[in-house]
C-alpha cells in the first residue's frame, strides 16, 4: 500500500489543482491586496518614506508584499481542507485504502503551486511598475528557494487551521495575524525608524530577517548573517507546524 | 454460504468523554445478505459504522471484516469494505465523472474512464456525467455516492443512513440499488431510522438501543414481539407514500398504466 503514496497523493493533487482551475478567483482573490497595497505604498506613500538607501522604494517594499502574498494566499488551503472535512469527502478517502498522509500532501503541494503561481503574478506586475533587479539565476533560485520554504512553512500552519477549525472563518481567520507581521518589520521602512520596544520586536520576528535576505539578493548584495537567521526560522517554523499537523491529524482519523 | 460471518462483531465499546455510546455489541452479518441496524436518532448506528470502517477506534471489543481485524489490519479492512455516509461525499466542484473517475484512480484500477461511464448508466446519470456534482438533485447525489462506494467491487458494503432527507421516488432507487447489490453477492450493513425501510429490505434486523443491540432476528421473528397496533402503524405508512407515487407517477419505470396496481400489490419484502 505505502508503495502508493506517490501516485495518490499525485492524483488528489491533481484534483484540488482543479479546484483552484474552476475558481480562479482563488487566485485572483490572492494577488489582489498585495498589488493594491504595492500601488498605495509606491505611489501614494513611498514619496515620504526614507529608506536610506538609494534604491528605489519598489525594490525596497516588493519582497514584503511576495511575503502579503503567500500569507494571504495560504488561507485558502486551510478553507479548502476545512470543505473537505465538513463535507464528507475527507472520510470517503480515510476509509479508503489509500495512504493517509496523502490527502494532506495533496493540499500542501497545491497550496505551493497556488502561491508561487500568485507570486509569479505580483513579481510580474512589480516589473511594469519599474522593478528592477540585477539578481543572477542564482539569486532568483535562492529566492525562490526561500519563498518555497516559506510557503511550505505557511502552509502547514494553515493545515493545523483547517483541521481544527469549527467555523469557515476560522479556517481562514489564523491569516491575519501573518498578514499583518510584515507592517511590523523591515519590509515597508527601516526597524531603526520605530519607537524601542517596536523596534526590537521588529528586529527579532522572522519576517525582518527575510525580507533583508531576499532584498539583499535582489540588490546583489552579501546576504551576510541574516540569511542563516531566515533559515533557521523558516526550517524551524515548518517542523514545529508540521509535527503538531501531522500529530492532529494522527488523533483525527484514528 | 461460507460459514464465516462478513461481518462480526464482539463486545464493542465506545465512549466520548462521559458519555457510553456503545455498551458492548454483538452481532454477526453473513456474507451476501442485507443487514439492517435499527435505532433511533443517537442510538450509536453511526459510531458503529464508523469503527467498521476504520475511522474510528472501538474502546473495547473486537470487530472482524471479512476476517480482517478491524483494529489489527485497518489496510485490508479499507480494501474489503466501502462505506456511503450520512452525507453524501462528492466533490462537489467536480463532475459526476470525474468523482468517480478519482475513486476508481485511488483504487489503483484499470481504466478508470470506463468504469466511470459503466457506472454513471448503472445509475441513471449518464446525462449528468459532464455537470459539476453541486448541480444534481439530492437523490442524484446518494446515487453518485452510492456509485463512488461501489468502485473497485468491495464485498462488504456499509450504508449509513442511505436514504435520509430523500424524497420517495429518491428512496425507492436507492432500494432498488441496494438490492441489486445483495444478488450480485455484496454484503450490506445498512442503518436505518426507518421501520418500512428495513422491513423491504433486510434479510436480518438488529435494533440498537441505549448502546447495546436488544433484538436481532428476521422480520418474521421480530413481528412476533411487536404488538398488533404497532404493526398496523408499519403498515399503514407506506400505502400513504404509495398514493403520492400513483400520483405523481414513477412512469419512467413501469408506464403509468400499471402503476396503481403495482402500487397496490407489489410490495412483497424481499
Amino acid at each position: 500500500m505505502t508503495t502508493h503514496v506517490l501516485g495518490d497523493t499525485g492524483v488528489l493533487t491533481g484534483r484540488s489543482l482543479r479546484h483552484i482551475l474552476r475558481s480562479p478567483d482563488t487566485i485572483i482573490t490572492t494577488v489582489i491586496t498585495p498589488i493594491a497595497l504595492m500601488l498605495l505604498f509606491v505611489y501614494v506613500l513611498g514619496g515620504a518614506i526614507r529608506t536610506g538607501s538609494g534604491a528605489a522604494y519598489l525594490d525596497y517594499m516588493l519582497p514584503g508584499i511576495l511575503l502579503i502574498t503567500v500569507a494571504s494566499g495560504v488561507a485558502y488551503t486551510a478553507y479548502r481542507l476545512f470543505l473537505d472535512l465538513r463535507g464528507g469527502i475527507f472520510e470517503r478517502f480515510q476509509s479508503m485504502p489509500i495512504a493517509r498522509s496523502s490527502v494532506l500532501w495533496a493540499h500542501v503541494l497545491t497550496s505551493l503551486v497556488a502561491n508561487l503561481v500568485s507570486v509569479a503574478i505580483v513579481i510580474g506586475v512589480a516589473l511594469v511598475m519599474g522593478f528592477r533587479t540585477g539578481a543572477s539565476p542564482g539569486g532568483w533560485l535562492a529566492v525562490g528557494a526561500i519563498l518555497i520554504l516559506f510557503t511550505l512553512a505557511l502552509t502547514w500552519i494553515a493545515v493545523i487551521a483547517g483541521l481544527t477549525a469549527k467555523t469557515v472563518d476560522g479556517a481562514s481567520g489564523f491569516s491575519y495575524p501573518l498578514i499583518f507581521l510584515p507592517f511590523v518589520s523591515s519590509a515597508f521602512v527601516p526597524t531603526e525608524s520605530m519607537p524601542g520596544p517596536v523596534a526590537w520586536f521588529a528586529e527579532n520576528q522572522p519576517v525582518t530577517s527575510i525580507v533583508d535576505t531576499i532584498r539583499a539578493v535582489f540588490a546583489r548584495e552579501p546576504v551576510g548573517s541574516e540569511i542563516w537567521v531566515a533559515l533557521a526560522w523558516l526550517v524551524g517554523i515548518l517542523v514545529v507546524a508540521y509535527a503538531v499537523a501531522i500529530a492532529i491529524h494522527r488523533r483525527k482519523v484514528s | 454460504m461460507r460459514s464465516d460471518p462478513a461481518i462480526r462483531v464482539r463486545g464493542v465499546e465506545k465512549s466520548f468523554k462521559d458519555l457510553r455510546v456503545l455498551r458492548g455489541v454483538d452481532f454477526d452479518v453473513d456474507a451476501g445478505t442485507i443487514f439492517a441496524l435499527l435505532g433511533s436518532n443517537g442510538a450509536g448506528k453511526t459510531t458503529l459504522v464508523r469503527i467498521l470502517s476504520t475511522l474510528l477506534k472501538a474502546d473495547a471489543g473486537t470487530a472482524t471484516v471479512q476476517g480482517f481485524d478491524v483494529a489489527g489490519e485497518p489496510a485490508r479492512v479499507r480494501e474489503s469494505v466501502s462505506l456511503t455516509g450520512q452525507f453524501a461525499a462528492v466533490d462537489d466542484v467536480l463532475t459526476g465523472r470525474e468523482n468517480l473517475v478519482l475513486v476508481a484512480r485511488l483504487r489503483h484500477l484499470a481504466d478508470p474512464g470506463s468504469i466511470a461511464d459503466e457506472l454513471l448508466a448503472r445509475f441513471a446519470l449518464a446525462e449528468a456525467g459532464a455537470r459539476a456534482a453541486s448541480t444534481y438533485s439530492g437523490g442524484m447525489r446518494r446515487r453518485l455516492d452510492i456509485a463512488m462506494s461501489l468502485i473497485g467491487e468491495p464485498p462488504v458494503i456499509v450504508l449509513d443512513e442511505p436514504t435520509t432527507g430523500l424524497d420517495p421516488q429518491a428512496r425507492i432507487e436507492v432500494w432498488q440499488t441496494i438490492r441489486a447489490l445483495a444478488e450480485g453477492g455484496t454484503t450490506v450493513l445498512l442503518t436505518t431510522q426507518y421501520l418500512d425501510e428495513a422491513e423491504h429490505l433486510a434479510d436480518r434486523i438488529a435494533i440498537l438501543h441505549q448502546g447495546t443491540i436488544i433484538q436481532n432476528g428476521t422480520l418474521a421473528e421480530l413481528r412476533q414481539l411487536l404488538p398488533p397496533a404497532e404493526v398496523e402503524y408499519v403498515e399503514k405508512q407506506p400505502s400513504l407514500e404509495e398514493v403520492f407515487l400513483a400520483l405523481v407517477g414513477d412512469a419512467a419505470e413501469t408506464g403509468a398504466a400499471e402503476t396503481g396496481d403495482a402500487a397496490g400489490t407489489g410490495r412483497t419484502p424481499r
